[in-house]
């Protein structure tokens, strides 16, 4: 309890500090909005909830470190991942996804919890269990006395995650695939009957989704580290932001992810680091208990 | 009649074909080992394999483990743990009851070991461990566990020790030493912190941070920003690999500035490898150093095993020996040394010549103690300095002076 207050007094003798764990918050939180922003679009359009989603991340983290180990320029990594990981989307989407899109809620999270430990065990058994990161060798800038730093790889990654976001955006909103996929998840049925080839749309989803993903992996190999099974601790944000900020929504999806990476950091500060992530769950639960309460007064019949 | 000389015949023949093959090869002694080759601790586990695996063949070479005028080869049969501890548990038994195995060598980790020791013991199977250094391991008046590696308080207690001498060196006194301490959240980095408090209170050192990481830490700017503020004399971090290369970016990163900087895993996680000069002036224990001068006639000095090792495992060349393989090896060496001086393939007999154990092995000298642990050998401590290990603490094993303070 005196650590916790000591630690809040911190924070009010050195205002500074608030702006760091804020800025450290929202670049994490960028790339946890990436991974959520993927896991809403699967979610809506294919009411499949991947628990793979964490391990998508990772395995882009592992194409980019691959990259790099065998004499690769670091920023390639970004879109190599987002292709290969596209590639392997639609692989996993052919063999295991296409097979349990119609089926019910249990049925896609045991197949792709599956998929999760398959996920993990494979990049264990390919890279070893070692953490890896890539040293882009770029300097920190300081300011403020050295309080505030900003690693240059740190911001770079950040602006690539923000180019990425961007992209899809303006990808959904004007290209055909775009407007299809968004048909699609208002009426899969309508849209099959206005000419839509929904399995393709399905396919397409479902690759997009793992090379965001990916993408988003080969940023976090250059900022923090990877493990094989560090993927779960992705997918629960995951989860959490789009619980919070409800699907189809994407600036809801941006401004949760930003606030989750800045609240887990607060939580660190205050309760210590090893609360970080009970900062996340206890969201969560709040989350969920919030939406219960909001529908017990519209009740409705499940699908 | 002629019965019973066609059965004497075959029965000769048999007893040749027999003895034959018994005098030109060496027998084989069955040794069992449930170790994590996949899973969180895979990477370790497969550094201890090798060893033992480069231990057998060593011991080979030079003619193998005599008992009673015969020789013999070790063997193991590895099951994989998956880093799970009711697996290695689970393991543990079925090599006991299934594969009849009546001797052990340890898995990787305090907690496997911790899983293991109750079924070894319940068997009364001889278990010479080489990578469990839990203090708990040995307050448990286990009779069949032997332990050759330090146990894991004494890790980094031997920093404090450090920061004390450098701070009256200054003209300060010990008591005015400010600690923090960043550790993970499972058995033996807990034991590390409690030897790191235990030899700070004897100092009367103010400990004024204290965190636990947790198990999937890949971001500890928190902790690091109150370092910034709080400015305390020595940092004490232990979370396996990912701690340490999450320490050694990030403090790099933030430029955090701490005197004295002390984590384990440093070899493990290649942390000059990977982070290169972010890494330099950190202090690390080591249970083992090449530059020691121990020796044995099996692999020659530690600086021969290092050297032995990296030939016959050309995947480490260019890297540390981890002390978790050379440990290892030093295990299965005890093992010989036992059952030689036994003079018998009885369990029993085995366990009791291994609790008499007395030797210098290059990993260091091995002597038990009533619970089993070893308490002849002591930690030593390395600085890397411009990339390279340099034992600077203890005294008597220091090649190196200590760089203070850490810029």
């Amino acid at each position: 309890m005196d650590q916790i207050l000591g630690n809040i007094g911190l924070l009010i003798d050195y205002p500074v500090v608030n702006l760091k764990i804020v800025l450290d918050g929202v670049m994490i939180g960028a790339l946890f909005a990436l991974a959520a922003y993927g896991l809403a679009l699967v979610w809506g359009v294919m009411n499949v909830k991947n628990l793979a989603q964490g391990d998508f991340v990772i395995a882009g983290g592992y194409v980019s470190w691959w990259l790099v180990e065998h004499g690769f320029p670091a920023l390639l990594g970004v879109p190599v991942a987002f292709i290969v990981m596209w590639g392997i989307g639609w692989v996993i989407y052919k063999l295991v996804i296409s097979r349990v899109i119609e089926r019910d809620l249990f049925t896609s999270l045991l197949a792709t919890f599956g998929l999760a430990i398959m996920m993990a065990q494979i990049m264990n058994l390919m890279f070893g269990s070692d953490t890896q990161s890539v040293d882009l060798g770029y300097p920190t800038l300081h300011f403020f006395d050295g309080f505030i730093d900003v690693p240059i790889a740190k911001l770079i990654g950040v602006l690539m995650a923000s180019a990425l976001a961007a992209g899809v955006i303006v990808f959904m909103k004007s290209s055909r695939m775009g407007q299809a996929i968004r048909a699609t998840a208002q009426d899969a049925r309508a849209a099959r009957v206005l000419g839509i080839d929904t399995e393709k749309v399905y396919a397409f989803t479902f690759s997009l989704n793992s090379a965001i993903c990916g993408a988003a992996g080969a940023i976090i190999v250059m900022v923090w580290i990877i493990q094989p099974f560090y993927g779960i601790s992705y997918s629960i944000r995951a989860f959490v932001i789009v619980t919070a900020a409800g699907l189809g929504n994407l600036p809801g999806v941006i401004a949760a992810g930003l606030g989750i990476g800045a609240l887990e950091q607060y939580g660190a500060h205050i309760f210590g680091i090893g609360y970080q992530q009970a900062v996340a769950v206890m969201l969560l639960l709040l989350v969920l208990l919030y939406r219960l309460i909001q529908q017990r007064r519209n009740r409705q019949v499940l699908k | 009649m002629k019965k019973l000389s066609m059965l004497s015949v075959l029965m000769a023949v048999f007893t040749l074909l027999f003895s034959q093959t018994s005098l030109a090869a060496c027998g084989e002694i069955v040794i069992g080992s449930a170790i994590s080759l996949t899973g969180k601790y895979a990477t370790n586990g497969v550094h201890a394999q090798k060893g033992y695996e480069y231990a057998i063949s060593k011991i080979k070479e030079n003619g193998g483990v005599k008992i009673d005028g015969k020789c013999y080869n070790f063997k193991v049969i590895y099951y994989d743990d998956e880093s799970k501890g009711d697996r290695a548990a689970t393991l543990a038994e079925r090599l006991i009851s299934q594969d009849k195995v009546q001797y052990m060598l340890g898995p990787y980790s305090s907690g496997m070991t911790k899983a293991i020791a109750p079924v070894t013991e319940k068997y009364q199977i001889p278990m010479v461990e080489a990578e469990g250094a839990s203090r708990s391991l040995f307050n448990k008046g286990y009779k069949y566990i032997f332990a050759v590696l330090s146990t894991s308080e004494q890790y980094l207690a031997s920093t404090i020790g450090l920061a004390a001498s450098v701070a009256e060196k200054n003209g300060k006194s010990p008591s005015s030493v400010k600690v923090a301490i960043a550790v993970e959240n499972d058995p033996f980095s807990l034991d590390i912190r409690a030897g790191v408090l235990d030899d700070a209170e004897k100092f009367g050192m103010q400990i004024i941070i204290d965190e636990k990481l947790p198990r999937d830490l890949s971001d500890m700017s928190a902790i690091l920003t109150k370092v910034k503020l709080l400015k305390p004399d020595l940092l004490v971090v232990s979370g396996h690999s990912k701690g340490a290369a999450t320490a050694v970016r990030q403090i790099s990163e933030q430029n955090v500035k701490v005197p004295l900087i002390a984590m384990t895993h440093c070899e493990a996680t290649d942390v000059t490898g990977k982070f290169g000069d972010a890494a330099n002036d950190i202090v690390c224990p080591t249970q083992w150093a090449e530059t020691m001068s121990y020796e044995d006639p099996i692999f020659g000095t530690a600086a021969n095993y290092e050297s032995g090792f990296k030939k016959a495992y050309p995947e480490y060349k260019g890297r540390q020996v981890p002390y978790q393989t050379a440990q290892a090896s030093a295990a299965v060496y005890v093992f010989k040394d036992a059952f030689e001086r036994a003079g018998s393939m009885d369990k029993e007999k085995v366990r009791d010549a291994l609790s008499a154990t007395e030797m210098q092995t290059f990993y260091g000298n091995i002597k038990f103690s009533e619970a089993g642990n070893n308490i002849a050998k002591p930690m030593a401590l390395r600085q890397i300095q411009d990339g390279r290990y340099n034992v600077v603490a203890p005294a008597e094993f220091a090649s190196h002076e200590l760089n203070w303070p850490r810029k």
